[in-house]
């Protein structure tokens, strides 16, 4: 069985160590906070926060408290707000040690793709050129391939590009790989996924 | 020197003309400048460029001066919230400059510093570098970014004294001040304009130099995504 979801969120989790300041991106990046356990992680939100806490409970939303989707969200004893230029000094300047982000498609290089698709309604990068340029390890977590069944791990990327040669280590439902000399190396294959599967999923190169 | 004004109208008086470029602070709908936003609106000016990282949504914020067609061109990171705004786009009835996120803060902080262009890792090999001079440093190439120098910025606090200094409140404070800073002229809308003195030096997250007009009043602060959990789930 391939993880679902949590699983694979799960497993992203394990990618933080403890004392780690992080920034999780839209989607599954997001559930992995709820995986990090007795682990001491501090969320960055762009937007200009450190410290990010849970969603509010009915009645407390305060439209000053978002988080980068812009989401109401809460703050924990621990958080520091600032300014956005500020914000992305600590992105830029490597400060922050790693990004958990979506994806559309990854190149074997580490290309990612994951802002734009020609033709199709364009709303804009955001923070991701900015995150996967500055932080100190970038990590993909999507699924392995489209719904068309087409594998999203690539030799080339076709979409428009978010940031070239950044991804560190990508986790899909099929398993873990990281983004090696001459291509991809398998780390680990999810539950019941052989490492032959895993190769007959992906088009990118696997050494 | 008198700095507080009565209304937004009167704080933009004497500061406008067609085909001005503005910066404006504000991240989604929060903190967003929405009373001067409404007064440009009922100003009329028009070919208005907007370095924001949003542009509002329809019928809010920005969104409100897109629907009056006197935004010529914008300068944002995302516009994904606003239908009108996409017409507009796809129709050639509006320009758009993307920007990543941190690049268009740093543009910003940078105009307000004096520095014209810097240099950053951010875009290198994606579109946002096409046209851009790049430089290696120690094998890492970077791209030009050119500092933005607006002849208005409009900006949302949560607190300023007489003098304009400025303290903002949680996530509100996001483009806020590097969009003061870029301003030739800087207009601050604030909920509660306090005594000279009751704020603590210390605190001051804005000082007053970069604030040139300040007006109080009353914010809708509407909130874009509503998420909250369940008193069950807590532990």
């Amino acid at each position: 069985m391939p993880w679902d979801r949590n699983q694979m969120a799960a497993r992203a989790a394990q990618e933080l160590e403890d004392g780690m300041y992080v920034n999780l991106g839209i989607g599954i990046p997001t559930l992995v906070a709820n995986y990090v356990g007795d682990k001491d992680i501090t969320l960055q939100s762009e937007n200009g926060m450190l410290g990010m806490g849970p969603f509010p409970f009915e009645g407390e939303e305060d439209p000053d408290l978002i988080n980068a989707g812009k989401q109401t969200i809460t703050e924990l004893a621990r958080t520091s707000y600032f300014d956005s230029a500020t914000s992305f000094g600590m992105i830029r300047g490597g400060k922050i040690a790693a990004a958990i982000l979506g994806a559309m498609e990854v190149a074997e290089n580490g290309d990612l793709a994951n802002w734009m698709i020609p033709g199709k309604l364009v709303k804009g990068m955001g923070g991701a050129m900015d995150l996967v340029a500055g932080v100190g390890r970038v990590i993909v977590v999507m699924d392995h391939q489209n719904k068309h069944g087409d594998s999203k791990v690539l030799k080339a990327c076709t979409l428009p590009l978010t940031g070239r040669s950044v991804v560190d280590r990508i986790i899909t439902n099929l398993g873990v790989l990281d983004v090696v000399e001459g291509g991809l190396k398998i780390v680990e294959c999810a539950d019941g996924v052989t490492e032959a599967d895993l190769r007959a999923a992906t088009e990118a190169t696997i050494l | 020197m008198n700095k507080i004004f009565e209304t937004p109208q009167q704080a933009l008086e004497g500061v406008l003309h067609d085909g001005m470029l503005i910066a404006a602070g504000g991240f989604g709908l929060c903190g967003i400048p929405e009373l001067l936003i409404d007064a440009l609106v009922e100003s009329g000016v028009k070919d208005l460029t907007v370095a924001s990282n949003n542009c509002g949504v329809d019928g809010f914020g920005l969104g409100k001066l897109l629907d009056t067609r006197q935004i010529k061109k914008m300068m944002s990171s995302y516009v994904g919230e606003n239908a009108e705004f996409m017409r507009q786009y796809l129709s050639g009835e509006l320009e758009l400059e993307f920007n990543p996120q941190g690049t268009l803060a740093e543009r910003m902080r940078a105009g307000g510093c004096g520095i014209p262009g810097f240099y950053t890792k951010t875009g290198v090999g994606t579109v946002i570098a096409e046209g851009k001079e790049v430089k290696n440093w120690n094998g890492q190439d970077y791209i030009l970014e050119e500092g933005i120098f607006a002849d208005l910025s409009i900006v949302k606090a949560w607190k300023a004294d007489d003098t304009g200094n400025l303290v903002f409140r949680k996530t509100a404070r996001n483009f806020n001040p590097p969009a003061a800073m870029c301003g030739k002229i800087c207009v601050v809308e604030v909920e509660e304009i306090v005594p000279r003195g009751s704020l603590d030096p210390d605190h001051i997250h804005l000082p007053g130099i970069y604030v040139h007009r300040i007006i109080q009043g009353d914010h809708e602060k509407r909130i874009e995504q509503r998420t909250v959990r369940k008193r069950e789930e807590a532990q």
